[in-house]
């Protein structure tokens, strides 16, 4: 009975977003305005009946319904409730109907949150979006229906795989999703823009806050899946570039470069053209990253099971919204013409060096990703392409970009003069290459590698408070003065500090878990121990348990350092019955300079069992670095912009109309 | 103008990108192709399993077309392929060479015991020297060896009546009239 | 794929020893030296049954014995290219993980370095054409105000 009302809820969230679009292009182009305010309820109508089909499919999960595919095939009555709950999306119609609820929600909020943009842009913003939500919901309903019923009903599931039981699971894919989807309103706003034929620094005023939520929730989704990779995996490997990984990073690099080109339109009026391609080349990434899971073109330990069938229908679904869109571009795009200019030397044309290199970046990823594929198909060769490429490639091509960070931060826009800059950047650049030697001296591997990490995190986070301190004049002036200032400062400002210091802590833990990392391992006995960079891990015992729905293997670890006692922690080895699948928890001691990473394997008769033991300094940074940029998007969100700024200038300066608009 | 096309430059990209993605999706993008078609068989000489006198070696192949053939007792679908083998093995259309991956000579012996022993020959790799030789990617796989001693075909998987019929017996026809 | 799937599974199944995603405290060289070489290798070579993983993570039995086959190798003394030549001749480009040069990865190797250095041609062009449009368009006594204003904001 729930499935079918989830069934039946979905047919109809399929025919209200046809229905939006159709409404809403011929209401745009009969010029009427009844449907303007169709448009804004449409959206929360879609919303709420792909909630309720979403709500269903929780239900079933919840009580156990094996009567229901997808529920049998990944869930198990010995589950923890909040796994039983995670596994609605832990499988292929499952998270295809989040991606539909988040869709969905996003075209809500719009509804909700965007009460003061023109009626004829916000309408077509919608029915851009609605047609996008009814491919994805006639994809859902036509090849990969969340509520096709089994007959017969089995006796009980065939659980979930246990790598996936696990509190990262039930955070991860809805934050990805959530940063993917997001930028499907910026690109909705986009071909919004492109059909109206002109765009301006009020469309891109209005576009920001989405771009930067999208933005800021794929950031912490990467982050949340790198973490979950770091601890989950028993080896401490937080980033493999698998073709999955990268299908988050691409609309990542892409949409990092659409807030920087953004902000440069919003400021100066420049820039359109390339603007909006970039809106529509992030959301086109995050379609592509779909395909690439649900088709089977590629084989990766994240992929869903393999369809053609699906393949076929998604590759249909980006021909009409990828093709469509940038034939529009094609026809439009000359008549974006700029009103800004910006001199040689200036934050405009170091952004446009930043966009350059992103996208190169983000070119290298998806060649890196889609090569293999590409060789297959027009010869009988196979090539496959892992990590030592991209440390060979992105790595310094990033290291460049980085260079350049302090630089732009501290120019002024239209015109800057580099010499005043040079000068305050002179104690950055002095401590990072310090920084480097110390690096270099101090290491005991990879010291070349370290001491380059080093200098660049130096010099990015450095330099970005040595502009903050100018900003404010510290030391210039008195105590309380620059106080003042601070307290003035737009949160654009801030937002800029946090986020470039969390890219410079991000660089140097980066650094210190990839460059210093240590490991090693042997067989221990209870009461014997290895040695690692001076801790010693003595294995004190090994308890077998059986719990929920696994046994447990575990080994009790006292960790100590010069002799003297610094805790013990537990390693342990899950065997799960059902699926028959052995998963490793490891035991980490985190602290600020690094962490203790150790695991235990299955035992041999006489010799004792293994245990690795592996030593990754800065560790925890990783994951305080990208909070910090998380935060940085947080307050960018929330600086008023050019509105805010002039409302303090005196009538007279004011230049040219000003607008209303804006997310508010 | 040319600036006018400039704008066309994303949508041809991507177009040419749809195009690889959908010839990719008939792809299976696991598939490894192997490096031997056409080359010598590697030399290798193998024990036997226990109870036998004679291993497998190159030797035994020379002169003949031969269906040389890696399997494991801890190999469910090379299980499943077996009869097919037997029935092969039965039709005595070419002679099958067993290389018993990983095994013990023991449980190489029993499993053959078990199941029967289609192979005019069989040896053990236990240290998975020969079937990284032969770039053997999992188990069962199966190779078409002409009377040069050279690979001729290499089979993925268990070989089906399907494949046998349509495709290896065809080919072993063809090798056995040159 | 699924046939991919299959013999994963089997050997999976058939493993006893320590089903550790790493090697085993019994593989590791006693010399450092050779053992950072063995360890850089296995990172270089993609397990062929696990194929998203390289020999050094991986657990199964095949990626254990390509393991063996790179330290016997090392012990007779092949320098680390002809070790990694050596698994190409058997499983083909696809088992290397950094993809050689040659002349069906030129584009892959060639491409994104293009990009940069088009799309930096292009910028300069772009920037310096339209940079000839900045006369300036304030006088000095609002260019003096204006930057007054810009320096309370913190700009």
């Amino acid at each position: 009975m729930i499935a079918e009302l989830g069934q039946a809820a979905l047919i109809l969230a399929f025919v209200v977003a046809l229905l939006q679009a159709v409404l809403g292009f011929t209401g745009v182009a009969v010029r009427d305005p009844v449907f303007h305010r169709f448009a804004r309820s449409g959206a929360i109508v879609q919303f709420v009946l792909v909630a309720s089909a979403f709500a269903c499919l929780t239900a079933l999960f919840a009580v156990s319904d094996f009567s229901v595919m997808v529920v049998a095939q990944n869930s198990h009555t010995l589950k923890p409730m909040i796994y039983k709950l995670s596994g609605v999306w832990g499988n292929h119609e499952g998270s295809m109907l989040l991606w539909a609820l988040i869709l969905t929600g996003y075209t809500a909020a719009l509804s909700l949150l965007g009460q003061h943009v023109a009626p004829r842009l916000i309408t077509l913003t919608f029915s851009v979006q609605s047609l996008i939500t009814a491919a994805f919901i006639a994809f859902l309903i036509f090849t990969s229906n969340p509520f096709a019923r089994l007959f017969p009903v089995p006796l009980d599931g065939a659980d979930l795989n246990p790598l996936l039981q696990d509190p990262g699971l039930a955070s991860h894919p809805p934050m990805l999703y959530a940063g993917y989807v997001g930028f499907s309103i910026t690109f909705s706003f986009a071909v919004a823009a492109l059909i109206e034929g002109r765009v301006d620094a009020r469309w891109a005023r209005i576009v920001r806050p989405w771009a930067l939520t999208a933005w800021t929730f794929l950031t912490i989704g990467i982050a949340l899946g790198a973490s979950w990779a770091y601890y989950e995996l028993g080896w401490g490997g937080w980033w493999a570039w698998d073709p999955v990984e990268n299908a988050s990073l691409m609309p990542w690099l892409a949409g990092t470069a659409f807030i920087h080109s953004l902000r440069v339109m919003e400021k100066r009026d420049t820039l359109k053209a390339w603007t909006i391609l970039l809106a529509l080349i992030a959301f086109s990434l995050s379609l592509a990253g779909t395909f690439l899971v649900r088709s089977g073109v590629l084989t990766s330990v994240h992929a869903f099971a393999v369809d053609p069938e699906r393949g076929v229908f998604i590759l249909g679904i980006l021909i009409l919204v990828i093709g469509g869109s940038l034939t529009l571009y094609g026809l439009r795009a000359g008549q974006l013409k700029p009103t800004g200019v910006f001199a040689e030397v200036s934050r405009e044309s170091t952004l446009l060096v930043n966009n350059l290199f992103l996208a190169a970046a983000c070119a290298l990823v998806f060649f890196g990703t889609f090569y293999p594929l590409f060789i297959t198909t027009v010869s009988d060769e196979t090539i496959s392409i892992g990590a030592p490429f991209y440390h060979a490639t992105f790595i310094p091509m990033m290291a460049v970009l980085f260079l350049l960070v302090p630089v732009s931060v501290m120019l002024a826009w239209k015109r800057g003069k580099l010499g005043p800059i040079a000068k305050k950047l002179t104690p950055a650049f002095i401590a990072a290459i310090a920084a480097g030697l110390i690096a270099l001296w101090v290491a005991e591997r990879e010291a070349i590698a370290g001491a380059i990490g080093t200098a660049l995190a130096v010099w990015v986070g450095l330099g970005v408070l040595l502009d903050l301190k100018s900003r404010v004049k510290l030391f210039e002036i008195d105590f309380a003065a620059s106080w003042a200032r601070a307290k003035r400062l737009p949160a654009g400002v801030w937002a800029m500090t946090v986020a470039h210091f969390g890219l410079a802590v991000l660089i140097f833990a980066v650094t210190g878990v990839s460059a210093w990392k240590d490991e090693t391992s042997a067989f221990l006995m209870p009461g014997q121990s290895l040695e690692l960079d001076g801790y010693s891990i003595e294995l004190v015992d090994v308890v077998r348990s059986d719990r929920e729905n696994f046994v447990s293997q575990a080994g009790t670890l006292a960790v100590s350092r010069n002799g003297r006692e610094l805790g013990q922690m537990i390693a342990e080895r899950r065997f799960y019955p059902v699926r028959e699948m052995t998963t490793t928890e490891s035991a980490i001691r985190t602290r600020l300079d690094g962490d203790l990473y150790a695991t235990i394997g299955e035992g041999i008769e006489g010799r004792g069992w293994p245990v690795h033991a592996y030593l990754y300094p800065l560790a925890i940074w990783l994951w305080i670095g990208s909070a910090l940029l998380a935060l940085g998007g947080l307050l960018a969100i929330g600086d008023r912009g050019r509105r805010a700024l002039s409302a303090r200038i005196p009538a007279a300066r004011k230049p040219a109309p000003s607008y209303e608009g804006g997310m508010g | 103008m040319m600036g006018r096309w400039l704008a066309f430059i994303p949508l041809v990209v991507f177009a040419v990108m749809a195009l690889y993605f959908g010839m990719g999706l008939r792809e299976d993008p696991s598939a490894i192709p192997s490096q031997l078609i056409d080359e010598p068989l590697p030399a290798f000489d193998l024990a036997p399993v226990a109870g036998s006198e004679q291993g497998l070696s190159n030797a035994d192949l020379a002169g003949h077309v031969s269906l040389v053939n890696v399997f494991g007792s801890w190999c469910p679908p090379c299980a499943i392929e077996h009869p097919m083998l037997m029935q092969i093995a039965r039709s005595g259309v070419v002679p099958i060479y067993g290389v018993d991956w990983r095994d013990t000579p023991e449980a190489g012996a029993a499993w053959l015991a078990r199941h029967g022993n289609p192979y005019t020959a069989v040896g053990l790799d236990p240290e998975s020297h020969l079937a990284i030789d032969l770039g053997i990617t999992g188990a069962p796989e199966s190779f078409l060896v002409d009377a040069a001693g050279r690979v001729r075909y290499r089979h993925v998987g268990m070989i089906t009546q399907a494949d046998w019929t349509e495709t290896i017996l065809p080919l072993i026809r063809e090798l056995d009239a040159s | 794929m699924m046939r991919a799937l299959i013999a994963c599974l089997a050997l999976a199944l058939a493993l006893t020893s320590a089903a550790l995603a790493a090697p085993s405290p019994d593989e590791a060289f006693a010399d450092a030296a050779t053992e950072h070489r063995a360890r850089g290798l296995y990172t270089q070579l993609r397990c062929v049954v696990c194929q998203s993983q390289s020999i050094d993570e991986s657990g199964a039995s095949l990626a254990q014995d390509m393991r063996i086959v790179v330290r016997e190798r090392l012990v007779a003394g092949d320098t680390d290219a002809e070790i990694l030549d050596y698994m190409q001749a058997r499983y083909g480009d696809y088992v290397l993980m950094l993809p050689p040069l040659q002349a069906n990865t030129l584009v892959l190797w060639g491409l994104p370095f293009f990009i940069l250095l088009l799309g930096g041609v292009l910028i300069v062009v772009y920037v310096r054409r339209q940079a000839r449009g900045l006369a300036s368009e304030l006088s000095p006594e609002e260019e003096a105000e204006l930057a007054a204003l810009m320096d309370e904001e913190g700009q």
